[in-house]
């Protein structure tokens, strides 16, 4: 029994605590507008929290101020929060916060489970997502209006869940399809504009995967897990931390090694 | 050469190819929010800014619709005929009860619900000054104007006598009855919908329509005075 407790604390703590926070967040949306709460109102696009915090999605506000909004004083300061802590810990957001990447790992899953290994339908660049967000940024500014939050999954996702999916779910459902489908990690690791916009921010994070290169067994487990496995382009060549900030630090790669060679390193370091 | 010349032939050809998926893309992306962000039947919480304004201004988060005491307020969903994630109300429904303190635009971080539109010279908020849209009656159903004894839109208004009044006549086919027909006066209604959630006929026969839909321009080169709706009713027969 406690060998077990130590097999499911070695091989799935972070993911536990991601699945728990994702869901968490979603519940407090869903029972603040339903039943009242106050600890987390809103969603992931503005939300307050504990009644007086204002948080807000940063690349919400730079398409609004693009589409010539005049904010008030305090979505700037909630982007800012937000812009600021994952500049600090990295593009957390996809993997800790983002209800869409509950579907597109389950897409993932069911990939696995089902054993499918055929090539993708068809072959996309993963520096297509900056395409997809610089067409948001200039298509803010041409139409006035704030294009992406128009189509986001994830402003669907959290939305929906919040104050009623309408026929959201459809889009939710084509995403899920795609990635099992078309393109493994179709969505978030090759098209997504806000995942783009928090790799871009993440430059300077101080939250880093570390690996040590003389543990290594190069078993690849840790590509396997990944779902943006070319960052993991210093697995057994050598020491020294993820750098590409495409690096979700969902440390999913951290659990799933078997011979202590990777680690969450919260020192951090200034990229190269 | 050949070898440089191919590869250059190569680079333009990918360029053109990004180029081409990035234009058609973004033509459908841009038709799709054009059209999804035209919705001109869409009634908007106290204080919104104009439509467009609106639109480039909120964030689509949704704490107007949690602050709403009444459940009044909605978020548009796919499917809803709303520009997707902005608020709207639906006054035969849930009409707006106009809270004094105006909790849904108190609680917009944007400011695409503006309080300063709806606070007077003293600095207190006054949320008779939201204009949602503006109420107007189908007389042609309206079982008032027909000649039944019905206010209940007139009784429903919070702003009685400003927004709306009975305008008292003769009716012509019994030739003695009064008929009590409802007036609005759309420099005062708020647009909150009372009314149209009061009417009592089948579909509403008074209903609330977004200003810029339902009212009209005089122009400028047009010097009127205000107009006048108060019925002419001789002091002896009130």
């Amino acid at each position: 029994m406690k060998s077990r407790l130590r097999y499911v604390y070695d091989h799935y703590r972070f993911l536990i605590l991601r699945r728990t926070l994702q869901l968490g967040i979603l519940l407090l949306f869903f029972g603040a507008n339903a039943w009242g709460w106050s600890l987390l109102v809103g969603d992931l696009s503005s939300s307050r929290l504990l009644g007086k915090v204002p948080l807000a999605d940063p690349l919400a506000v730079l398409q609004l101020l693009l589409a010539g909004g005049a904010l008030a004083g305090q979505v700037l300061v909630g982007a800012l929060i937000v812009l600021v802590a994952y500049a600090l810990i990295g593009r957390a957001f996809c993997s800790w916060v983002c209800p869409v990447n509950l579907i597109t790992d389950l897409a993932e899953w069911v990939r696995n489970r089902l054993g499918f290994r055929e090539p993708p339908l068809m072959y996309l660049n993963r520096n297509l997502r900056y395409v997809v967000l610089a067409m948001v940024l200039v298509l803010s500014l041409l139409l006035s209006l704030p294009v992406f939050e128009f189509v986001s999954p994830i402003a669907a996702a959290s939305r929906g869940v919040a104050f009623g999916m309408g026929m959201g779910w459809a889009l939710l459902l084509a995403i899920f399809l795609f990635d099992l489908f078309v393109v493994r990690h179709g969505y978030c690791g090759h098209i997504c504009p806000l995942g783009a916009f928090y790799s871009l921010t993440s430059r300077f994070r101080r939250v880093r995967v570390r690996h040590e290169k003389d543990s290594c067994t190069l078993c690849g487990l840790c590509f396997n897990a990944c779902p943006e496995p070319h960052v993991l382009n210093l697995i057994g060549k050598h020491d020294g931390t993820v750098n590409n900030p495409e690096c979700t630090n969902c440390f999913r790669c951290v659990e799933v090694c078997d011979d202590d060679a990777l680690f969450v390193s919260l020192s951090g370091g200034w990229s190269k | 050469m050949h070898e440089v010349d191919k590869t250059r032939r190569r680079m333009i050809f990918r360029t053109l190819q990004g180029v081409t998926l990035t234009a058609v893309g973004g033509a459908f992306w841009a038709g799709f929010v054009h059209e999804n962000a035209q919705a001109e039947l869409v009634l908007r919480p106290p204080g919104a800014l104009p439509e467009d304004e609106f639109l480039a201004t909120c964030i689509r988060c949704g704490l107007c619709v949690s602050d709403c005491p009444y459940d009044t307020l909605r978020l548009g969903a796919y499917g809803d005929d709303v520009p997707v994630g902005t608020p709207y109300f639906k006054p035969r429904e849930v009409p707006c009860y106009l809270c004094e303190d105006i909790p849904c635009a108190a609680a917009c971080p944007t400011g695409a619900l503006d309080l300063l539109g709806l606070t007077d010279e003293e600095g207190e908020l006054d949320v008779s000054r939201s204009r949602m849209g503006v109420a107007v009656v189908d007389y042609n159903n309206c079982i008032a104007a027909r000649g039944l004894r019905c206010d209940a839109c007139v009784r429903a208004c919070p702003y009685i006598g400003d927004a709306i009044f009975v305008d008292t006549r003769r009716n012509p086919r019994t030739g003695k009855h009064a008929m009590l027909v409802p007036v609005v006066d759309a420099d005062y209604c708020t647009g909150c919908g009372l009314c149209e959630h009061a009417c009592v006929t089948e579909k509403a026969s008074i209903l609330v329509l977004p200003r810029d839909v339902a009212l009209g321009k005089a122009g400028e080169h047009y010097d009127l005075p205000a107009p006048n709706f108060s019925p002419e009713v001789p002091e002896n027969e009130i």
